[in-house]
């Protein structure tokens, strides 16, 4: 949610915008850039940006020392006196993850439905969404553009107008399929990931086939037109010519969707059920903090639990990420 | 966790992946063996057809649905009582001034900061690595944020030392410690500080590149005319970056609009800091007032509505010069 940009398109920039990244992707940096740099930077400048970056990562940073902590050390002292109280210990996070006990957070579950959550609420939405831009970009007909900013508008309802009827929806036709499906197969529980799957790629779906149409559109048209005339069908110019061209955009939407989903609360709390068998990390974390709101000890493993595979993501693709974007918000 | 539910998840996982390779499969074989009458149309439609039938089911139906329940007891009867509620009663009313407080600060706050700090380290050493340490946030879930920000607001009574590092700061400088969290209207504002801190990344990423997008000739033009860095900041740096300056505003001000966990995960809309976002959950699904719950959904889709209007004038003037 926080991070789905209404993608207003500023044409202007663009072109300089993709020069300075590939000058920065090849490490190099006109000398004039330079000269001109050196004039702009003061050293108030720089105090400036150290303090920001400083308030910017000390929350952050006490958390995960804290988490290190003996439970007795976090109730008692502040976690940067961690040199004159010093103490280490993986036992919050053993406790979290391990514990089997039934007053322990018992993580496991939690991380295990988060993923498996993210990979099809990921994966299903991406589909869909590259063959509808395809279409709204290559395949002619009536209706196009009034269709297309339909689906541009959907974007920016608010996710609670949709929330009430679709549940409604999904106890009438969803829930006898997940009966049905634990009747067949009695090792899927009765609550399972369907209706988290569907909700996912439903309120994804949106702004997907808007960044993807964005570049979908701008393959060239001799390319499609070629493959045309040598008489290949729709199918297959989808899946020969403008899946694999696609390759960037689709990777940097996917990173997107993925954090969204894994950093979701809302959806979870009204689809899920709750139980260990759906809910996601998210989920079990903000129970603890609602129920168990004093155990220190607990909350900030488990919070850096939560925040670990999105930060890993995040880091490992952070390029792709930061494309997907700038490609949300600057581009046409 | 037993081994049995471990093999169930990955088995729905599995039958997952596969029921919707053989969906995507058996409509790509449609596709291509359409009838010949009419193969354009039946092309179209195989490829359109999932996306809008997901979309009119997911969203357009219940939005419109949502407007009716607005308007309508739980019995069904028609009924203005839902709005009559939500202007009149001092609780609702609350919430939407704290709605309202939201908006104004959150986008203002965020993009100012994000384009201070932009604008400090554009093209110094290190740019990379302090884009990351502000960028790093937007990866944290709003749950994750929460736990963060509630360890730095913690209170401890009386003359024990503080652990939370806002009144551990207070304390070092003489004052008495604060139940922040509980205290309004300070709450509210520290709630706030959350959105900020998570936002802040986005603007400051989106109006960097932007400002690397102005044409150093003009930024050297204006040190030749005398200029200092101020003057050049508010004639060159800021008229070149407008259009993304839009973006940024009207993207967070539509994510503070709908964002629901921070209020959640640390006050749960106690002590006056609910929000209508907040509101609506709690309303639709823990006092089951759909009502309510929907009309509060119906007033915060009419308050998106001018940006959303916004938005698709440019989106329409952008596709007209194509």
């Amino acid at each position: 949610m926080s991070i789905a940009p209404p993608d207003l398109p500023v044409g202007k920039n663009r072109g300089a915008l993709d020069a300075t990244a590939d000058a920065e992707a090849s490490g190099y940096v006109e000398p004039k850039t330079i000269r001109v740099k050196k004039r702009l930077t003061s050293r108030t400048a720089t105090i400036a940006s150290i303090i920001i970056a400083l308030l910017w990562t000390i929350p952050t940073f006490g958390l995960f020392i804290s988490s290190f902590r003996p439970a007795e050390l976090i109730r008692t002292t502040g976690w940067w006196t961690i040199f004159t109280n010093p103490g280490f210990t993986l036992e919050n996070y053993q406790d979290v993850l391990l514990s089997t006990s039934s007053s322990s957070p018992q993580l496991g579950s939690y991380i295990v439905n988060s993923i498996a959550i993210a990979l099809l609420a990921t994966i299903i939405p991406l589909v869909f969404a590259s063959m509808a831009a395809y279409a709204f970009a290559w395949m002619r007909f009536r209706g196009v553009g009034v269709l297309f900013v339909v689906i541009f508008a959907l974007q920016i309802i608010p996710l609670q107008m949709a929330l009430v009827p679709l549940l409604q929806i999904f106890s009438t036709v969803l829930r006898p399929m997940q009966a049905w499906l634990h009747d067949v197969v009695p090792i899927i529980p009765e609550q399972n990931y369907l209706p988290l799957w569907v909700a996912h790629s439903i309120f994804g779906l949106p702004l997907a086939i808007f960044l993807l149409h964005n570049f979908i559109s701008e393959i060239p048209a001799d390319v499609i037109e070629a493959a045309r005339v040598d008489g290949a069908t729709h199918g297959q110019i989808f899946f020969r010519i403008v899946l694999p061209l696609s390759v960037p955009a689709i990777a940097s939407f996917a990173i997107f969707q993925f954090i969204w989903v894994w950093n979701d609360l809302l959806v979870a709390l009204i689809f899920s059920g709750g139980t260990q068998d759906v809910a996601p990390l998210t989920q079990r974390l903000a129970e603890l903090t609602g129920t168990r709101g004093q155990d220190w000890q607990l909350l900030t493993a488990a919070a850096f639990i939560s925040i670990i595979i999105p930060l890993i993501v995040f880091f490992s693709l952070q390029r792709y990420f930061v494309r997907g974007l700038l490609a949300g918000s600057t581009k046409g | 966790m037993t081994t049995a539910d471990l093999l169930g998840k990955i088995l729905q996982v599995v039958m997952g992946l596969v029921v919707f390779a053989a969906i995507v499969g058996l409509l790509i074989f449609f596709i291509d063996k359409a009838p010949k009458k009419g193969r354009d149309y039946w092309q179209l439609v195989g490829f359109l057809a999932p996306a809008l039938i997901l979309v009119s089911v997911g969203l357009i139906y219940p939005a419109i649905r949502t407007s009716i329940l607005a308007f309508q007891t739980n019995a069904g009867d028609f009924t203005f009582d839902n709005f009559v509620w939500a202007f009149t009663q001092p609780a609702a009313i609350r919430t939407l001034i704290n709605t309202v407080i939201w908006v104004l600060l959150v986008p203002t706050f965020a993009t100012a900061v994000g384009l201070a700090y932009a604008v400090f380290i554009d093209r110094s050493r290190g740019e990379k690595f302090y884009k990351a340490i502000l960028f790093m946030p937007i990866a944290i879930s709003f749950v994750g944020a929460s736990v963060i920000w509630k360890f730095v607001y913690e209170y401890r009574s009386g003359d024990r030392e503080q652990i939370g590092l806002l009144n551990a700061i207070v304390v070092a400088f003489g004052g008495e410690p604060v139940q922040w969290l509980q205290t309004d209207p300070i709450n509210t504002i520290l709630l706030i500080v959350v959105m900020i801190w998570v936002q802040t990344g986005f603007a400051m990423v989106v109006l960097s590149a932007a400002i690397k997008g102005i044409a150093t000739e003009q930024l050297e033009a204006a040190q030749l005319d005398g200029t200092n860095g101020w003057q050049r900041f508010t004639n060159v740096i800021v008229p070149g970056i407008r259009g993304s300056l839009v973006v940024v505003l009207t993207t967070i001000s539509i994510a503070t609009l709908k964002v629901f966990d921070i209020v959640r995960t640390m006050t749960a809309g106690n002590f006056n800091t609910s929000i209508v976002a907040n509101e609506m959950y709690t309303q639709a699904f823990r006092a089951s007032e759909i009502g309510r719950g929907s009309a509060l959904a119906l007033i915060l889709f009419v308050m998106v509505l001018p940006i959303v209007i916004y938005n698709v004038n440019v989106l329409r003037k952008q596709r007209e010069i194509r």
